[in-house]
């Protein structure tokens, strides 16, 4: 049984998937650049070739709500990216060890992660009203009750740090999950290795610094991958809390409101584009080296 | 990809005292304390969303949302669930089919991919991997000219459809990387039985495949059932939208009180959370193992 015969069976069975990835991934990004790359600027389709959507697009500044988009990606991405890390960090190490009840606190931390960024948005929204305390809702009439006045603060409609107010829900969404990576990462560090530090008397703090976090870098860089590229491409949560407001917008969005609303396919298109080639710098290398990790062990 | 696992828990011998007994309390009360705050600071959300569902419309006034309801109510979530029937049950209508197929599909080709593999395997995995990263905006125009010009029929089944194509990848992987863990002794013992692929995989590895049905099934239950973007862009009709849109909506609109924007979006959430309570085990293995799916 050896051969064709034998593995010929598998190679049919996967081939219906094979052929669906190849035409709706491959095939459909693909015909997403012939779309970037042509002149359908508005709602009638048209196929001719223009370069006029990415003109638009670069240089950066041509079109005032592509470079805020892009600076509000940048700053959104910053202020999530260094949040979840932190403090997922610094929750598995509170967990780490000898605490009692593990489990109750690690299902609370991930509990946000089962809920939609549609459902968070809605309250979040409501938490981070932008009304100052006197009329206030949410937190700031929160930080006003509880004498916190100084905290309060105009949230996602500050002109400047708007975009990092609205990374406080997506951290609040996934630091759990960022927490569950590092606990498993810290359990995966043989105690052996621990314990031998132990013996030659380091404090459990240096335990932590010279012997548990050299293991975890890949484990940070897969955190720092996989929340990288929930950011770059962020829609849902962006649109549940400032809808189509120019002040909260994102590539992802800005591209939607090009679609239905101004009916500009191709400079739409082009933003997919973009979006999907910052995202595959960021990917591909990582996937290699996965990959060969993977077939090193 | 993120094979992370954690280990089996290791005993920790008893060790020497090496710090005062009393400086070892207050770092473990510092932990309890700063787990507590945590524990607080991530429901705060919840607790709003269940305050103001209860609120009646006369106290549903902002200023004192922080505030327990003073008389109980079901009105607010009589109303969401009357608004929302028709989009949670369009939801249901979506999510099982494409939970089911895309589950089944991924438990076959994880199936080949690790203990039944053809020449090239690995390239073909890591071609259908790439499907797992890439932005859905990147396929969203082309798709919905597809679907048009395909005349593909509308609403939900082009939502389904979408979700089971897009969901290979990562049932692909969840079971790819299940499978690698049963013993090779086992599929080769079939083998020397003379059984085919089909033969062994029904009676040898689907009966073991349990815990990565479950895994994998919860994962694409919840994606699809939070999914908001194949829906704005692939649904027109307001009459097939999902429930993720249906609550975006109510939210947007100026008229809706905030206490039924609240009970919507309890309401949109309580089968994923219902989901995470019982299987919440499963639900970080999914995690662990599907996390490049955003």
């Amino acid at each position: 049984m050896k051969g064709i015969r034998r593995w010929g069976p598998g190679l049919v069975l996967v081939l219906p998937s094979i052929f669906l990835i190849a035409v709706f991934v491959y095939g459909l990004i693909g015909w997403n650049v012939k779309v970037s790359f042509s002149d359908w600027r508005q709602a009638e389709e048209t196929t001719g070739f223009s370069t006029s959507a990415y003109s638009e697009l670069f240089p950066p500044g041509t079109d005032p709500a592509w470079s805020e988009s892009v600076k509000h990606v940048l700053l959104f991405t910053g202020a999530f990216m260094a949040g979840t890390l932190v403090l997922g960090a610094f929750l598995a190490l509170l967990l780490d060890k000898g605490v009692k009840g593990e489990g109750f606190f690690r299902a609370i931390y991930l509990f946000p992660m089962a809920v939609s960024f549609i459902a968070a948005g809605v309250v979040w929204r409501w938490l981070m009203n932008p009304a100052p305390a006197d009329r206030g809702t949410g937190l700031n009439l929160a930080f006003d009750r509880l004498g916190l006045d100084f905290l309060a603060n105009e949230w996602f409609l500050n002109p400047t740090w708007g975009a990092a107010a609205l990374a406080i829900p997506a951290i609040w969404a996934l630091t759990g999950y960022v927490m569950a990576l590092y606990l498993a990462g810290f359990r995966g560090v043989p105690e052996e290795l621990r314990e031998a530090a132990r013996m030659d008397g380091a404090s459990e703090w240096r335990v932590y610094r010279h012997v548990v976090f050299p293991h975890l870098t890949p484990v940070t860089l897969s955190a720092l991958i996989i929340l990288g590229h929930i950011s770059i491409k962020v829609f849902d949560l962006i649109v549940a809390i400032g809808g189509k407001q120019f002040i909260t917008q994102t590539p992802a969005v800005y591209m939607w409101i090009l679609i239905f609303d101004a009916r500009d396919a191709a400079k739409g298109a082009a933003i997919a584009t973009i979006l999907l080639v910052a995202i595959s710098l960021l990917v591909i290398p990582y996937m290699i080296y996965t990959v060969r990790t993977e077939r090193r062990t | 990809m993120t094979t992370t696992s954690a280990a089996p828990p290791v005993p920790v011998p008893a060790r020497r005292t090496r710090r005062p007994r009393a400086r070892r309390t207050a770092a473990l009360s510092f932990k309890y304390v700063a787990l507590i705050f945590f524990v607080i600071l991530v429901l705060t959300p919840l607790y709003i969303l269940l305050v103001a569902s209860f609120k009646g419309t006369a106290e549903a006034d902002p200023s004192n949302a922080w505030a327990l309801p003073d008389a109980w109510t079901f009105d607010a979530w009589r109303q969401a669930w009357s608004e929302l029937r028709p989009n949670l049950l369009n939801t249901v209508y979506l999510v099982i089919p494409a939970t089911v197929i895309s589950t089944v599909i991924g438990s076959l080709n994880g199936f080949v991919l690790s203990r039944w593999r053809f020449p090239g395997a690995d390239v073909v995995f890591l071609f259908l991997l790439f499907g797992l990263f890439i932005p859905y905006q990147a396929v969203m125009i082309p798709l919905a000219q597809l679907f048009a010009g395909l005349d593909f029929p509308t609403g939900i089944p082009r939502l389904a459809f979408a979700h089971i194509v897009y969901g290979i990848p990562i049932t692909t992987l969840i079971f790819r990387s299940y499978y690698a863990t049963i013993p090779e002794d086992l599929i080769e013992a079939a083998r020397m039985d003379r059984a085919g692929m089909l033969r062994t995989y029904w009676s040898v590895v689907l009966p073991l495949s349990a815990p990565a049905f479950v895994v994998t099934a919860i994962w694409q239950f919840t994606s699809i059932w939070n999914d908001f973007l194949f829906a704005v862009f692939l649904v027109t009709n307001p009459e097939s939208w999902p429930v993720t849109v249906a609550v975006n909506n109510t939210a947007g609109s100026l008229v809706a009180e905030y206490n039924l924007q609240m009970s919507a979006a309890l309401l949109a959430s309580l089968p994923t959370l219902v989901v995470y309570i019982l299987l919440g085990r499963f639900f970080i293995r999914g995690l662990l193992a599907g996390s490049l799916k955003g």
